[in-house]
């Protein structure tokens, strides 16, 4: 037997508070489960700011447009990794495809996650970048335009007819793309909220918490992107745009705010058998995540800068420097977030009676290098995609 | 008419959209003909469950069941299922033992012949059911082998014991920090010798009027320690342990 | 029209599936052993709670029988000690099995009561582990056993979260999640279960709900009999006389 996992779950029972069931010392959900929601959340908000363009018409936005759908994708392309890895058995994940559990929230995540990348990640970005592939396969010389041919699917008609079927049909895609990426993100929830054995876990509320965190986090990335990407362009930012997306942010923030709020009171004042040690849990191993980090950082503090750039009239460098600072604050308050629910959500017995810890590994397969690795990942998949097809070429031939 | 009709239905379907329409139908077709191709054992369910079933039921026995034994240990097996150790199975002491009555010169169960083996069950713990024989290991002989003095196949008590505490540990804790403590068992019970042989054949007496406890309590007895009542008015409707728990009297029931 | 198209374009898209319409039954298994019938049986568990003494024979029964790693982090039955003080707190342990470490002997004058409770899987008849595991490696046979296919389980450990017993743990070499079977492969061949077998007070009963005659269901009718955690609906088949409150 592996010496190495004895070793570590002796330490980590000397770490144990009161009664645990004797299974439950190994914390099975590890940070790569954190790492998974996280990303998955992104591609959804992402998603969401892209069709406040297309189907809301707001047309402040439109820079973002391309910026969000690649992001999406990006972040999409990497959000079955921390899934796969994280597998006892990686090499069976294909399984998943072939006898799916038709009640298991979890099967549904390979045709979850299908249907929104092929369905409508991938369809959209088409009809959006059809024309522009048409023309860079025109301009570009050998191995690019035969990679840009075949991206058009060797499309050529860049009549203003096919131009505007285009446009329609990306429009109709954002109209269903909507509900999916409800769906793709209300479906994360779902797997924890469905849980009855855990009460942390198990709440109605948890898909709808999952989703307007999604939104918030998303637009905040975006947000951030455009923010790092237009100056690096040599480009001046749109301070019109930013002051709409953020302006979207607050009312999403405001939302998510109010709906863990509830969750939280209601889970006070219903006061069942479980309050006690999940008071325990916040008190003791969550203080700093759950209060500091995804309450106060995370949400109060962006808030009242995001309410103060309102009120007071600021100038424009200074509005900058606000919107920059709380998107950051925001997106470590999301992460927290899923690590108080996906980690949180492990460290107190089903027993109620006792309290776990988690020791996260730095090396190894689920460790901390490997999570930060496909927290980066997704931004070179972007740069790559952002070389490959550029997000604001369009606006500058104009 | 209708066929120029179907043929201009055709042809205004957009470019587009027969190009994605190639794509899907050569993925779908694609993970069609995969799935197709794909043996049985790696898609069937039902298939899968069977061989679990199957696999799960060959699995190998290790503990062989207690009927068999007797086959060829008759003397032990004779003594034991008649004894207080015959709800207990071979294996229990012995450990698993499929190996030897396959190949009985291959295996040899373990024989616990350590002082360590026995107290697993028998060393006194609070937590165990009342009425369990329980032992105090570092008191009790020390130095010497279980065996010595107990078959464990007919395990009874080489002497009677002359404690009460051997078997009503409970009522012996409790008593010990009350203000009977000093007060022996037998002040109250009258215990026949042949209670210890045959403890629930022969039982000890209780105490059985109000009167039994006037004898220290009421007022005029000689002894002088205990608390007084006037036996004639004090809760004459009742007997006094509906009230006291006599072997922890300050504690009102 | 050509709306219609781009819609019918996209249902395309989701992937079909032959199991989608064989949709899995929740049951299955032929019969393994000659003459032996699933539909036959139940199974099922009885724990009497007071003759429990917390010896740990049926610990360590259940780990040679079944290839349980012996570290006391795997488990596919374990014994907890209930302790009430007089200030009505709860200590609970797990009994060790190892007979080196000393007992924890509990300070007798601050108990109120105390008392041994074994447990396992529930082999629960609504198991939410068959429900959440994603490729339907874990299912019910007919005869009412919850098994774990260790070839196909692709160790996800959804449904170690979702067991509110704590019943299941990940096979540290196989990485697959594993769990009591009933001994399964002892009681189609008409033997008990190991920790059955080896307790030597019989505070644990096995036997078959569907026959009148079995142990169990004698069980059932002489002892008030209470399940773990009913609330959650999972409907345990190991059922437990006079339980205390307090065990959670």
């Amino acid at each position: 037997m592996n010496s190495e996992l004895t070793h570590r779950l002796s330490e980590l029972l000397e770490q144990v508070t009161g009664f645990i069931y004797p299974n439950e010392i190994e914390i099975h959900w590890s940070i790569l489960i954190v790492v998974y929601p996280y990303v998955t959340g992104l591609v959804a908000g992402a998603f969401i700011l892209a069709s406040l363009v297309k189907v809301f018409n707001v047309v402040e936005v439109r820079p973002t447009y391309r910026l969000s759908l690649l992001t999406a994708l990006a972040f999409l392309l990497i959000a079955p990794l921390p899934l796969v890895l994280h597998l006892g058995r990686p090499e069976r994940a294909f399984e998943i495809f072939l006898s799916p559990n038709l009640s298991s929230a979890m099967a549904m995540f390979g045709f979850v996650y299908a249907w929104y990348l092929m369905g409508i990640l991938l369809l959209e970005i088409w009809f959006e970048y059809r024309r522009d592939l048409i023309v860079w396969a025109r301009q570009k010389r050998f191995p690019m335009s035969f990679l840009y041919r075949v991206l058009a699917l060797f499309s050529t008609d860049i009549s203003d007819k096919a131009v505007e079927l285009d446009s329609r049909a990306a429009k109709i895609i954002t109209m269903i793309g909507i509900p999916s990426a409800f769906l793709l993100h209300g479906y994360v929830g779902f797997i924890f909220g469905s849980v009855k054995a855990n009460p942390w876990w198990s709440s109605v509320l948890m898909p709808i918490v999952f989703l307007m965190s999604a939104i918030v986090s998303g637009i905040a990335l975006v947000t951030l992107l455009y923010m790092i990407i237009t100056p690096l362009r040599g480009k001046p930012i749109d301070i019109r745009c930013l002051d709409k997306i953020t302006s979207y942010l607050f009312y999403a923030v405001i939302v998510d705010f109010a709906l863990e709020g509830l969750d939280f009171i209601h889970r006070l004042y219903e006061s069942e058998e479980s309050v006690k040690i999940l008071s325990a849990l916040i008190d003791q191993k969550l203080f700093i995540s759950v209060l500091v980090m995804q309450v106060v950082l995370g949400m109060i503090v962006p808030l009242i800068m995001l309410v103060a750039v309102k009120a007071g009239r600021l100038n424009e460098d200074l509005r900058k420097l606000f919107y920059f600072t709380s998107c950051i604050l925001i997106q470590i308050g999301i992460f927290s977030m899923r690590w108080n629910v996906v980690i949180g959500g492990q460290l107190f017995s089903k027993s109620f009676r006792g309290l776990m810890t988690y020791k996260m590994e730095v090396v190894g397969v689920e460790g901390l290098l490997m999570a930060a690795a496909l927290l980066i990942a997704p931004f070179l998949v972007l740069a790559v995609l952002l070389k490959l097809l550029p997000a604001w070429k369009e606006a500058e031939e104009h | 008419m209708c066929g120029a009709n179907k043929k201009s239905f055709w042809r205004n379907i957009p470019d587009q959209i027969i190009r994605l329409a190639v794509v899907t139908v050569l993925l779908v077709g694609g993970a069609g003909a995969i799935y197709i191709l794909l043996p049985a054992s790696l898609t069937s369910t039902k298939l899968h469950r069977e061989l679990t079933v199957t696999a799960e039921t060959e699995k190998p026995i290790r503990f062989a069941g207690s009927t068999l034994c007797g086959d060829c240990h008759q003397i032990e097996y004779e003594k034991k299922i008649v004894g207080y150790h015959k709800s207990l199975s071979c294996e229990t002491c012995h450990g698993a033992a499929a190996a030897h009555v396959d190949d009985p010169m291959a295996a040899t169960p373990f024989v616990p012949r350590e002082r360590e083996v026995c107290p697993v069950c028998h060393e006194y713990d609070p937590s165990r059911p009342t009425g369990f024989p329980q032992i105090n290991p570092t008191i009790h002989n020390p130095l010497q082998s279980c065996a010595n003095c107990h078959n464990p196949h007919d395990p009874v008590p080489p002497t009677t014991p002359q404690e009460c505490s051997a078997c009503h540990a409970g009522i012996m804790r409790t008593k010990s920090v009350s203000s009977h403590a000093l007060i022996a068992c037998t002040t109250c019970h009258k215990v026949p010798e042949q209670h210890k042989i045959f403890p629930r054949i022969v039982r000890a007496t209780k105490p059985e009027s109000r009167d039994f406890c006037g004898t220290c309590h009421s007022q005029g007895s000689s002894e002088r320690s205990a608390p007084k009542i006037d036996l004639s008015r004090h809760e004459e409707r009742y007997v006094c342990w509906q009230c006291h728990y006599p072997h922890l009297p300050a504690e009102r029931l | 029209m050509k709306r219609r198209d781009l819609l019918k374009n996209l249902i395309v898209f989701l992937p079909v599936s032959r199991s989608f319409f064989s949709c899995a039954a929740q049951a299955s298994g032929t019969a393994p052993i000659q003459g032996y019938d699933p539909d036959n049986h139940l199974y099922g568990m009885g724990i009497e709670v007071s003759k429990c003494i917390g010896c740990g024979k049926c610990i360590e029964a259940c780990k040679t029988e079944n290839n349980v790693p012996q570290e006391p982090f795997f488990c596919r039955t374990w014994v907890e000690r209930y302790i009430v003080r007089n200030d009505k707190s709860v200590a609970v342990e797990t009994v060790r099995t190892t007979q080196k470490e000393t007992r924890a002997a509990p300070n007798e004058k601050d108990i109120l009561r105390s008392f041994f409770v074994p447990k396992l899987c529930n082999q629960c008849e609504h198991p939410p582990c068959v429900q959440v595991c994603p490729v339907g490696a874990t299912f019910q046979t007919r005869d009412g056993v919850v098994l774990v296919d260790s070839d196909r389980c692709i160790g996800c450990r959804y449904c170690i979260q979702a067991c509110p017993f704590g019943a299941r743990y990940l096979h540290p070499e196989k990485r697959t999640a594993d769990k009591c079977t009933f001994c399964y492969h002892r009681v189609v061949k008409g033997l008990l279960p190991a920790c059955v077998e080896v307790c030597p007070t019989q505070a644990r009963i096995f036997g078959d709900l569907k026959s009148k005659a079995s142990q169990l269901v004698r069980f059932q009718r002489m002892n008030n009999v209470h399940v773990l955690k009913p609330h959650l609906n999972t409907e345990p088949k190991v059922y437990y006389s006079d339980l205390d409150g307090v065990v959670t």
